[in-house]
């Protein structure tokens, strides 16, 4: 049997490295910030958390219109692999929000219009993945998830951009120029840190999909025993 | 364009007349938002300020309750005796079909505010000024029509599935959330008075969701029909 070490692992062991050093540096290396203090530090897997949940919706997008565009089970593949990233992302952001919130503004939940939209935008997502999940036939089910993801992405602007058209109690995006450089190495780190893994995540779950698929076209349901993703 | 424009208002006039022939679905529809409107009294209390400061926002509840069934309604007919694959053997823009049924959707939709709103009126004691009764219609039709455009897409989009009762809901109430927002805000505006000058801004989030999602509708329906 082939045991060939798969390219993408080479992206989730890069994630692995830059995030333990990354976090070594928000821990203990990085000073506390003036006024919040020490919780201030959950910035430094927050934001990068934030920022690759939107890339990996943005992903699902493109791939939607490519899916939409070439009927391409690639573009689907990806697709599904970006969207689930996506959710798992934003589903940490708002437990990392919740968290600081607690700290930082006495309660665990705001209906401030940044954590209404980001949870907007993942119940949009997940709603994407039901619809898919009732769908039959392969090509039904891309075209119905595409088109789902599509509109779905509408609210993505609408999450970034919200602090700046609207009173928000959340904090509008920072700059480098605003930060402090011992703030901004370990804010970088886990940011590639984090984008490594949402590639290594979306490359594996697509190849998963793509062997799934594979699976169910040749082989009979009660032969289909193991499915080897790294032979896909 | 003028194409689609009649093939729009052809299709407009059949989907109307349905809906006029099956009069019973519409007064069901009404019926089940003067029931929400009950229900959201019951579940308050009988705090008549709290009932009146929550108007606006019940109202639009109500709205959002029966737009999910009048929009699983309007694609379960034609899945009917194979309906809808009969109107795409005709020369006919899938665009066309869309649109035909989001204007249709909206239309009743609005035909629910008289009804509603005078029973919002009796129910939490709100007073509409007549100079705002222009603008409280306005800003129904514009949140009717918000609720339609995506509304229209999902239920297409659900009617052949398992389950299609529960995942339009499931889809259509996160995404319209800017449009829940928005209106009740403006219609707390036009039943309280808006010295500030706020509804304005308020109407222009509900134009500006219109737009994107009637013209994102009309692209993204060819896809959702044509296999289904």
């Amino acid at each position: 049997m082939n045991r060939r070490f798969p390219k993408e692992h080479w992206a989730g062991l890069v994630a692995v490295v830059l995030l333990l050093v990354g976090s070594y540096i928000g821990l203990f290396v990085a000073p506390a910030e003036r006024h919040m203090g020490e919780v201030q530090r959950i910035m430094y897997v927050h934001v990068p958390t934030a920022w690759n949940a939107l890339l990996c919706f943005t992903c699902a997008f493109v791939a939607a219109i490519g899916s939409l565009w070439t009927g391409r089970e690639r573009w689907d593949a990806t697709l599904v692999a970006a969207s689930e990233a996506g959710i798992v992302l934003n589903g940490l952001l708002l437990v990392q929000g919740s968290l600081w919130g607690r700290a930082t503004w006495g309660v665990w939940w705001d209906w401030d219009v940044r954590l209404t939209t980001s949870l907007i935008l993942l119940l949009l997502f997940i709603g994407v993945l039901s619809l898919r999940s009732f769908a039959a036939g392969t090509e039904r089910k891309a075209s119905l998830t595409a088109v789902a993801a599509i509109v779905a992405y509408v609210d993505v602007p609408l999450v970034y951009f919200c602090v700046r058209w609207w009173r928000s109690l959340h904090q509008i995006q920072s700059t480098p120029a605003t930060v402090d450089p011992a703030m901004v190495l370990p804010l970088r780190l886990n940011a590639f840190g984090l984008l490594f893994a949402a590639i290594w995540f979306i490359v594996r779950r697509a190849r998963l999909e793509l062997a799934r698929r594979r699976a169910s076209e040749t082989a009979l349901p009660d032969r289909i025993e193991r499915i080897e993703v790294g032979h896909a | 364009m003028s194409a689609l424009r009649s093939q729009t208002l052809t299709l407009l006039a059949k989907d109307l007349r349905l809906e006029w022939r099956a009069k019973a679905r519409l007064v069901a529809v009404a019926v089940f938002g003067l029931l929400s409107l009950v229900v959201f009294s019951i579940a308050v209390g009988p705090d008549s300020k709290a009932l009146t400061a929550g108007a606006a926002g019940f109202l639009v509840i109500a709205l959002l309750l029966s737009s999910t069934l009048a929009l699983a309604e309007s694609f379960r007919v034609e899945q009917e005796r194979r309906a809808l694959e009969g109107l795409l053997l005709l020369p006919v823009r899938p665009g066309a079909i869309f649109y035909s049924k989001a204007v249709a959707n909206t239309l009743s939709l609005a035909m629910l505010a008289p009804g509603l709103s005078l029973f919002g009126v009796v129910l939490y004691g709100v007073e509409l000024q007549p100079a705002n009764v222009l603008s409280f219609f306005a800003i129904w039709l514009l949140a009717a029509a918000g609720l339609s455009a995506p509304g229209t897409l999902y239920a297409a989009m659900t009617s052949q599935l398992r389950s299609r009762d529960v995942l339009l809901p499931l889809l259509l109430f996160p995404l319209v959330v800017p449009v829940l927002m928005a209106s009740c805000k403006a219609l707390a505006l036009a039943l309280t008075g808006d010295p500030m000058g706020q509804m304005r801004s308020w109407a222009l989030l509900l134009l500006c969701f219109d737009l994107i999602y009637w013209s994102l509708g009309g692209i993204l329906f060819p896809f959702v029909i044509e296999e289904g």
